[in-house]
């Protein structure tokens, strides 16, 4: 319990300070969330769910967690100065895990939007956040959904009622900065109500080479009939470790797309919880990365189909190259009522030299008798035909390598529903794979 | 304008090419003839430097310049070009990039600045009415769900847009129908010019009907066994390939 401890010490010497900069709602949660972490700790290196993330390697070093809330001297406005205007976005951002409310979009939402801080949303709207806060990722999960229930003051909410329609894309950007090793606990609950719906861009972002260590946590409840897309874009630096969890619970007939993209990193771990509990309800899972140096990505998946005639569709693609290493690991369970259940779950990695490593698991779970399922998970290097076929063509081997690659997550990037960021994201892969993005380019890409 | 002394090549190990000597000079369309196995596609692979095949023994010139030191890429910027017998599909690769890569390629290996989106859609469009090909091709995948007689057609929509000083046809006939087989052959016609050559790989006479060699060289086991004008192509038609094995 060494890197445990640490977290402990810090959350019960100062619990009252944390709880001071929060809600009530947010604070309800933490007794609960610190007795299962003193339970299950970290996450277990080389347990079947952490096969090759060492969690509690990554919680060891003494990062600060800023309880105090003390505002960091940046104007994201400023840092994230755009280069061209007439942005389609409505835009957000956090610094660190705090919700930077300075300066704030000027957009007409319809009436009843709430779009904005949590901490804020929990103090005006105390009932609904009750509602929905901690109630799709429990605290007894894993251990760093508990940490982050017990430390976290502030994120972001999405809330869409009954019937309403967000047209313009919501963009937040997570900014982490500091001079210090940093830890930044952040949370983002989306509520839909039936028949709503909304788009919604998160790009991560690091603007220093200092230590960053990130426990995020979304909840996404999506009731009857809504519709919501979850674009989630990292662009980190490779002393950032990132751990999220996404949650998604859906109702009858609704859809949800969430679509997770690592365009540059240190150490990423992504959960996906996804839950199909009414029926005609689809999901779309994407997930892509791509790695080199010593970078990672662990994508873990749990889809849940409890309900009959739900789709689900998932698809994870790495391409690993030099010294980096990419983990899949997913599981579609059919409950047993859940007939007619149409799901497939697709893993394709690219392993673009000896030293890169890539683990995969992909599973399947049914307890129904009248489903169509399907999995597969695939593991090469590029088509030497096409290399020289390209070649013969005048195209250099380098480039050949690079338009094959770009071509190999293309599938990933023509999920997104959302034009102009598909186009954005075309062209960000391909400067990916030039080696234009060595580090966090900033958000003139996502508005450019 | 090539000069191919004594070559032997192996793939594998096994020896495919026996010592192949071969001479073209700007104009002229050589056709090559010979049973399956007898190294004619071999030949067409060592020519363009594909990695498969190893040259064991002999030497290739290209324009005074020594080919088997030349890269695949650099052959191609040197005015080689080979339409594949079997094109590679290239899922996710869409046509207009592919051709914009590999243009460009040629451009920046002449010291020219990349063409204007404009003049290569405009290059493009030309290009493609040459072979007959539709419009929607530029935005599809390379070769990707093309049918047999399109992604022959596609082969020489590049040779077009590449203008190549040698271009080597392997057995484009092959999976054709008599129309398409048409279309390409008028493509290639079209394409020939004073300054230019071509080697024509291929079974069976019917090609040459549409593309007229003016020599025609026998494979067999390795070797050229036997060369001469366009009539030899009609007498081995008439008389098999068993006529020149002995």
């Amino acid at each position: 319990m060494t890197s445990e401890q640490q977290y402990i010490d810090l959350f019960t010497r100062h619990e009252e300070t944390v709880c001071r900069h929060a809600s009530p709602v947010m604070n309800a949660l933490r007794a609960n969330a610190l007795s299962c972490f003193k339970q299950s700790g970290f996450p277990i290196a080389g347990s079947e769910d952490y096969t090759h993330t060492d969690v509690g390697q990554a919680f060891a070093p003494d990062c600060g967690v800023n309880i105090n809330r003390l505002a960091f001297a940046v104007n994201p406005y400023d840092v994230f100065r755009c280069d061209v205007p007439n942005l389609s976005t409505a835009l957000y951002f956090m610094v660190n895990d705090a919700f930077y409310d300075k300066e704030l979009p000027k957009v007409a939402f319809p009436q009843g939007v709430y779009v904005g801080g949590l901490k804020n949303f929990t103090l005006l709207y105390p009932e609904i956040a009750a509602r929905y806060y901690g109630k799709a990722a429990n605290a007894g999960t894993d251990g760093i959904i508990a940490l982050n229930t017990m430390l976290v003051q502030d994120g972001f909410v999405v809330y869409v009622p009954k019937g309403i329609a967000v047209e313009r894309p919501i963009q937040l950007i997570n900014i982490a900065r500091s001079n210090t090793a940093l830890l930044a606990n952040r949370r983002m609950l989306v509520i839909l109500e039936e028949h709503a719906s909304a788009k919604l861009l998160v790009c991560d972002h690091s603007t220093d080479d200092v230590r960053f260590l990130a426990t995020q946590v979304a909840e996404i409840f999506s009731a009857e009939g809504a519709a919501f897309d979850y674009y989630d874009l990292e662009e980190s630096s490779e002393s950032t470790a990132r751990f999220s969890s996404v949650h998604v619970k859906q109702a009858a007939a609704s859809n949800v797309l969430v679509n997770g993209i690592t365009l540059h990193n240190g150490l990423s771990r992504n959960n996906y919880y996804i839950e199909l509990e009414g029926e005609h309800a689809e999901a779309t899972l994407c997930a892509m990365s791509v790695l080199d140096k010593r970078q990672q990505a662990d994508t873990y998946s749990r889809i849940i189909h409890a309900a009959p005639h739900c789709t689900s569709n998932e698809l994870v693609k790495n391409v690993v190259n030099e010294q980096a290493s990419a983990i899949f690991s997913g599981r579609v369970r059919v409950e047993k009522d859940a007939q007619k259940t149409q799901a497939s779950q697709t893993n394709r990695n690219l392993c673009l030299t000896r030293e890169a490593r890539v683990y995969g698991k992909p599973q399947l779970e049914i307890y129904a008798d009248d489903v169509k399922c399907s999995h597969g998970m695939s593991t090469g290097q590029l088509d030497e035909q096409a290399l020289f076929y390209m070649q013969s063509r005048c195209i250099s081997k380098e480039d050949a390598r690079m338009m094959l690659s770009v071509a190999f997550t293309a599938d990933v990037v023509e999920h997104i529903r959302l034009d102009i960021l598909k186009d954005r994201l075309h062209t960000l892969v391909e400067k990916r794979f030039r080696g234009e993005l060595a580090k966090c380019s900033g958000c003139k890409l996502t508005h450019g | 304008m090539l000069d191919i002394k004594n070559i032997h090549a192996s793939i594998n190990g096994k020896k495919i090419l026996k010592g192949i000597n071969l001479s073209i000079k700007a104009g002229e369309v050589h056709a090559i003839m010979g049973p399956n196995g007898s190294g004619k596609s071999t030949l067409s692979s060592i020519l363009v430097g594909n990695p498969a095949f190893e040259v064991t023994e002999g030497e290739i010139y290209f324009n005074g310049k020594d080919l088997l030191q030349l890269s695949p890429e650099e052959r191609s910027c040197e005015g080689l070009f080979l339409c594949f017998q079997y094109p590679v599909e290239i899922p996710g690769v869409s046509m207009v990039n592919f051709m914009r890569a590999a243009v460009n390629g040629h451009r920046k290996y002449r010291g020219l600045e990349p063409l204007s989106a404009s003049d290569f859609l405009k290059l493009m469009r030309e290009k493609r009415a040459i072979v007959e090909l539709d419009n929607k091709l530029a935005s599809r995948s390379v070769n990707e769900g093309f049918s047999g007689g399109e992604k022959k057609r596609n082969e020489i929509f590049q040779m077009a847009m590449l203008e190549p000083k040698l271009a080597i046809l392997d057995e484009m006939d092959s999976g054709l129908d008599i129309d398409a087989l048409r279309i390409v052959a008028n493509g290639v016609n079209q394409l020939r010019t004073p300054e230019n050559a071509a080697i024509v790989i291929t079974h069976y006479q019917r090609l040459l009907d549409y593309i007229k060699p003016d020599i025609v060289h026998v494979l067999s086991k390795g070797r050229i066994v036997r060369s001469g004008g366009a009539e030899l192509a009609l007498e081995l038609e008439e008389k098999g390939y068993d006529w020149i094995k002995d």
